[in-house]
């Protein structure tokens, strides 16, 4: 007898359909894997298990947890069942807490709402909630603010106030996306023990196929609203029957061709006569120290510890490490657009670092850069021509409006974009196409090196292979050394000749690829590389638990 | 925290000596002679030049500045042209109208607000939330002054509940006293009111919109449940903004509608002075409110560390 | 406080389609479209010349002839509501461009340097935030004395810290965004940034600020012409009205009614108008609906 059973829903929000037929059951102990790409429908499904849906939402067919009917449940049923029988924790633990109470009212809350406990019992409870998830008393008080926690400890709480009643289900929508390789594994471990403990269900929703297969017995795989696969997690994925289920697993695995990988100074002697492209010269950031009092200060923090290294003209070079190790801002220190505490930079022999914004000129036009966001990197209220063509700008003779229609053309080309696109806005293009343009941008000027900070993150795996590709093909036509900043071991390994791993501020190993992640020497290199999943490696996991 | 409150604290000092600066340059570059003006035209230069180096007015520009603004620490503002009496006495005398004033119509629109602006969050899109909500764009459209001679005109002059002005004197006992404050307090909250509601309708719908809002309906808490225990208290923030920043228009508000009711406040004692020249009371009873004014928005900026735990161990 | 706002990303076509179909927009559009209109219309027409006082049609109530009655020198009260319309959204209007003209840049500027600047801008603004129009207008009366440009200076004195504030914040929620940093790496100063992207970024933001300004200015003119420190007689003025209407309350009761309606209509159009505005391009305001 499953716990929870969704047959036949489907859901509306206005006129658009969100679900079509969705079947999907958790059983009591056991861990589901909800799989999709962005926009498939797998939060709107856990959304409507809670019934916390947006008041548009129209939804038919049936979901029945634990004998009650979700659908035709009244407002009061449903507020029983929240947080006593069915928990849930959410994606963004930055933002998922009341920043105004204590973690300890935040968790107690929940106690005494479902068992009118004394505020005393409540408390107590949640003190061993919180040290069940990790966040012991000593450290942990029940008077801290959830600012006062790291965004891994804060989804510690969520999980406690999720996990409070033990709740027979429990859903967990993208637990740990926003969170680094290593705090992942934890959380996953912890959501796993919790599961064994209490014989709860937990349906796990995640876009991250490596995670899902890690953690499931059985997986569903959503599309466009509608469920494309479904069943045991092993075989799902080893048998790739389902042509959807094919593609997403091999994008999740994707490395791009790169017939010639750069050699490697160390590889090659003769190689090493050529001047590095940039040299990073013992380069320190320090921030001032949080305000204590008037007159004190706490010590500055060094985000940036004495860095030293070079990368030469064509290299892809990987910079890889956990969050707030320091990595974004090496980047914008190469970039020159943070100066070093101490230290200098230099890009193509010239020092960079103090230079004022016109002495910069000249190195601007071979340093490009594309981030992170492919949303958030365009200004909404321009032209992709204007945006494209902004560094531009750097040139010594500004090109002529034809010409430079001429070069954003080429641009375009060059990304897989049509010409015609240039007098569109960004919001008319999709996620991918969008980094498609922060990469014709980056490259317009011909630039020696483009700085990319976790320029695939944000994108769906099947984009997010496409991407790839297109930086590899880029080095090989153009040229172009990368400094490729990532937390994702996988994006290093397939687009880059070398990888250094950087840990408080300091880079602790540097080495071919392959090398340092199949032989990691450094404690944080092997915590990283442990730390990531890998679909491979879990398959077989999987298989072989199974026999 | 003991550092946020100390530079808000400088900061609305450093705001206060530089206000004072402000109204002492006026007070300087006004033509005229305030000795010749309290002696008027027959009085010989001679002493004219007695009065002004009695009056400290021979004195050197920032000498003359410290000079005023130690008097002004000390309650000594310095002696009316016209009546002739300390400033002070004339300020005394009047602000126990000013103030009641004030305060009773800022607790009556936070009263009338707050509920107002809940209930329209809670029903959000749905009718009573639209015709509250359409009341408020309205009063907020009418001027106070005009408000308060609708409100003489139906309430004293048509159905003779209450006085059309005038003020008996608190001496006249609390309730005569304050029945000729009601209609001048209903018109001067009720524009605010208005104001106000808006602003805690919209705080509170943005923050339902947060995440730990869903946290919280996650647990089961009810609807109602969330608005009242974690949606209100992370709403507060703009809606003290707002009060903070409405003190300021109640002053300038009680100004007007006094001359409305003929009520003897601060606002009546500047208008006569303002027709009498009589500078030195226009510039301290601009001084007082100014000083109110910061003091008020110094209060919502300590108010803000009580709400708001960032703010206590932040910077 | 930081300020959270998406940006729209909408075509100037979407917008128009959707501003013609937001109900606050369109009444809002459409009584400050008719009341700038009796303003002008003012200069070349009124129903009866505003400047000659006839005694001998004193406080006579609205009538055929005269429809909203007229004041206690025989003039028409119709024909100086219109004339009033021009004094008021003039008054008004200049003071936005006060107000916008030296806080925009002020607040902009600000966010563009931080530190110090800021500092200073910021302080500045405290200062003047602590003299209220109405105060600001004592000062400046007890200076110059009462009139229409003192008015003026005073209600635009008192909308510069409003503008820098809201600029400031406008573009300090803008300036973090990656878009900012990639024309950085781009090489453009921040001038240039600030007139690129930040300003056109927090147009609307302004926008919006600007219709409440423009009504509160409304409301204040009002105010102290009411009190007598603003535009003097015999200029018409929506206030100045309100206070010969004061005195013969029980007599000549539209001598008040009018005049104030006719405030309560302008602001209430303005309000309305800067609501739609904030709805239409403010996508978060829109899901919420």
């Amino acid at each position: 007898m499953s716990l929870l059973e969704i047959e036949k829903l489907s859901l509306t929000i206005g006129d658009t359909p969100i679900l079509r037929d969705v079947e999907l059951s958790v059983a009591p102990g056991e861990v589901m894997g909800l799989v999709g790409e962005s926009g498939s429908g797998k939060s709107i499904t856990a959304l409507t298990v809670m019934r916390l849906l947006p008041w548009a939402a129209r939804a038919t067919g049936h979901v029945t947890f634990d004998g009650i009917d979700i659908l035709a449940a009244s407002e009061d049923q449903m507020c029983a069942l929240r947080g006593d029988d069915i928990g849930m924790v959410f994606q963004e633990p930055m933002t998922a807490l009341n920043p105004v109470k204590t973690i300890g009212e935040q968790v107690a809350e929940g106690i005494r709402w479902h068992t009118r406990a004394s505020r005393a019992d409540a408390e107590d409870r949640a003190r061993k909630m919180l040290d069940r998830v990790g966040l012991p008393a000593a450290q942990f008080p029940l008077s801290r603010y959830p600012h006062e926690l790291s965004g891994g400890q804060r989804q510690r709480v969520v999980i406690a106030i999720a996990c409070a009643l033990k709740p027979k289900l429990l859903i967990a929508d993208e637990p740990t996306t926003a969170l680094d390789v290593v705090l992942q594994a934890q959380i996953l471990d912890l959501l796993r023990d919790l599961v064994a403990e209490n014989r709860m269900g937990l349906l796990l929703i995640s876009h991250d196929l490596a995670v899902v297969t890690e953690m499931a017995e059985r997986i569903t795989i959503l599309r466009h609203g509608e469920v494309m696969e479904a069943g045991d997690t092993a075989r799902t994925l080893s048998e790739q029957l389902h042509p959807y289920t094919r593609q997403l697993a091999q994008a999740s695995t994707h490395v791009p061709a790169r017939p010639r990988t750069h050699a490697v100074g160390q590889d090659n002697p003769l190689l090493q006569v050529a001047k590095p492209l940039l040299q990073v010269d013992s380069v320190t950031r320090d921030y001032p120290g949080r305000r204590k009092s008037l007159l004190k200060r706490a010590a500055p923090i060094r985000a940036v510890d004495d860095v030293s290294f070079s990368i030469d003209p064509g290299q892809s070079v990987a910079l890889v490490g956990r969050s707030g190790c320091g990595k974004s801002t090496l980047a914008r220190m190469v970039l020159a657009l943070d100066g070093p505490t101490s230290g200098t930079i230099r890009f193509r022999g010239q020092v960079i670092t103090g230079k004022s914004e016109a002495e910069l000129k000249p190195a601007r036009r071979d340093m490009q850069v594309v981030f992170q966001d492919p949303y958030g990197s365009f200004d909404p209220r321009q032209k992709v021509e204007k945006l494209v063509g902004e560094p531009l700008h750097v040139l010594e003779n500004k090109p002529t409006n034809t010409e430079r229609r001429e070069m954003v053309a080429k641009a375009l080309h060059e990304v897989g974009l049509s010409p015609r696109d240039m007098d569109k806005y960004p919001h008319e293009f999709s996620g991918g196409q969008r980094q498609r343009l922060s990469i014709a941008r980056a490259i317009i000027t011909r630039p020696k090196l483009v700085v990319a900070d976790e320029p695939v993150s944000a994108l769906d795996v099947s984009i997010r292979a496409q991407i790839l590709d297109l930086f590899a093909e880029l080095n090989q036509k153009l040229g172009v050394a990368y400094l490729f900043i990532t937390h994702d071991l996988t994006v290093a390994r397939a687009i880059t000749d070398q990888v250094m791993i950087m840990h408080d501020g300091k880079i602790v190993e540097r080495g071919r690829t392959s090398e340092v992640l199949d032989h990691p020497q450094s404690e944080a290199a092997k915590a990283l590389v442990a730390a990531a999943p890998d679909l491979h490696r879990a398959i077989a996991r999987r298989l072989q638990e199974q026999g | 925290m003991t550092v946020y409150l100390l530079k808000r604290l400088a900061i609305a000092l450093i705001t206060l000596v530089l206000a004072s600066m402000v109204v002492f340059a006026v007070l300087e570059i006004i033509p005229g002679d305030p000795a010749r003006l309290m002696l008027g035209m027959n009085a010989s230069a001679d002493q004219v030049e007695l009065l002004r180096n009695q009056m400290g007015l021979n004195a050197p520009l920032p000498a003359r500045y410290l000079h005023w603004a130690g008097g002004l620490l000390s309650l000594d503002f310095g002696r009316s042209y016209t009546y002739s009496v300390p400033v002070i006495d004339l300020v005394r005398e009047r602000i126990v109208v000013s103030l009641p004033l004030a305060l009773i119509a800022l607790a009556l629109s936070t009263i009338i607000a707050i509920p107002v602006g809940l209930f329209s969050a809670g029903r959000h899109g749905r009718a009573g939330d639209t015709i509250a909500m359409g009341a408020a764009q309205l009063g907020v459209a009418v001027p106070n002054f005009w408000f308060a001679l609708m409100l003489i005109y139906l309430f004293a002059v048509w159905l003779r509940l209450v006085p059309a002005g005038g003020f008996p004197g608190w001496s006249a006992g609390i309730w005569p006293a304050l029945k000729s404050l009601i209609l001048p307090a209903i018109a001067l909250a009720l524009p605010q009111a208005a104001i106000l509601a808006r602003v805690t309708r919209s705080a509170l719908i943005e923050v339902l919109n947060e995440d730990y809002i869903r946290t919280a309906r996650a647990k089961g808490l009810p609807y109602r449940a969330v608005l009242w225990r974690h949606a209100l208290r992370n709403a507060m923030i703009p809606v003290l903004t707002i009060l903070g920043l409405q003190f300021a228009f109640l002053l300038a508000g009680t100004i007007i509608i006094e001359n409305v009711f003929y009520l003897p406040g601060l606002g009546r004692l500047v208008f006569q002075a303002i027709t009498q020249r009589d500078l030195i009371v226009v510039e301290s009873v601009v001084m007082l409110l100014v000083a109110a004014v910061i003091a008020v928005n110094l209060l919502v900026d300590l108010s803000y560390a009580v709400v708001d735990p960032r703010l206590r161990s932040r910077q | 406080m930081t300020l959270r706002f998406d940006i729209p990303e909408e075509n100037f076509a979407d917008i128009l389609v959707k501003a013609f179909t937001n109900r606050s927009f369109l009444t809002g559009f459409v009584i400050t479209i008719v009341v700038a209109a009796v303003a002008i219309v003012s200069f070349f027409w009124t129903p009866f010349d505003v400047t000659r006082l006839i005694i001998a049609e004193k406080t006579q109530a609205p009538s055929p002839a005269h429809w909203f009655g007229t004041d206690h020198f025989g003039r028409d009260i119709l024909s100086m509501i219109m004339v009033g319309a021009r004094n008021s959204i003039a008054v008004a209007l200049v003071a936005v461009g006060i107000g916008m003209g030296v806080g925009v840049p002020l607040g902009a500027l600000a966010a563009a340097r931080g530190g110090i600047v800021d500092e200073v801008v910021m302080r500045l603004n405290d200062l003047v935030f602590a003299f209220p129009a109405l105060l600001s207008a004592i000062m400046i009366t007890a200076i110059f004395g009462p009139g229409a440009l003192n008015a003026i200076i005073a209600i635009g004195i008192f909308n510069i810290p409003v503008f820098a504030r809201v600029a400031r914040a406008g573009a300090l929620a803008i300036w973090p965004r990656e878009f900012i940093l990639a024309a950085r790496a781009a090489g453009k100063g921040r001038t240039l940034i600030t007139l690129e992207h930040v300003l056109p970024n927090i147009v609307t933001l302004l926008l919006v600020q600007g219709t409440i300004q423009f009504a509160l200015g409304i409301l204040a003119e009002a105010g102290l012409s009411y009190v007598g420190l603003g535009t003097q007689p015999p200029m018409p003025s929506w206030g100045r009205m309100l206070f010969d209407a004061q005195t013969r309350m029980v007599a000549a009761p539209w001598m008040a009614v009018f005049p104030g309606m006719a405030i309560v209509v302008t602001v209430l159009g303005l309000n309305l108008l800067g609501d739609g505005i904030a709805d239409i391009l403010d996508p978060k305001s829109r899901r919420q609906r």
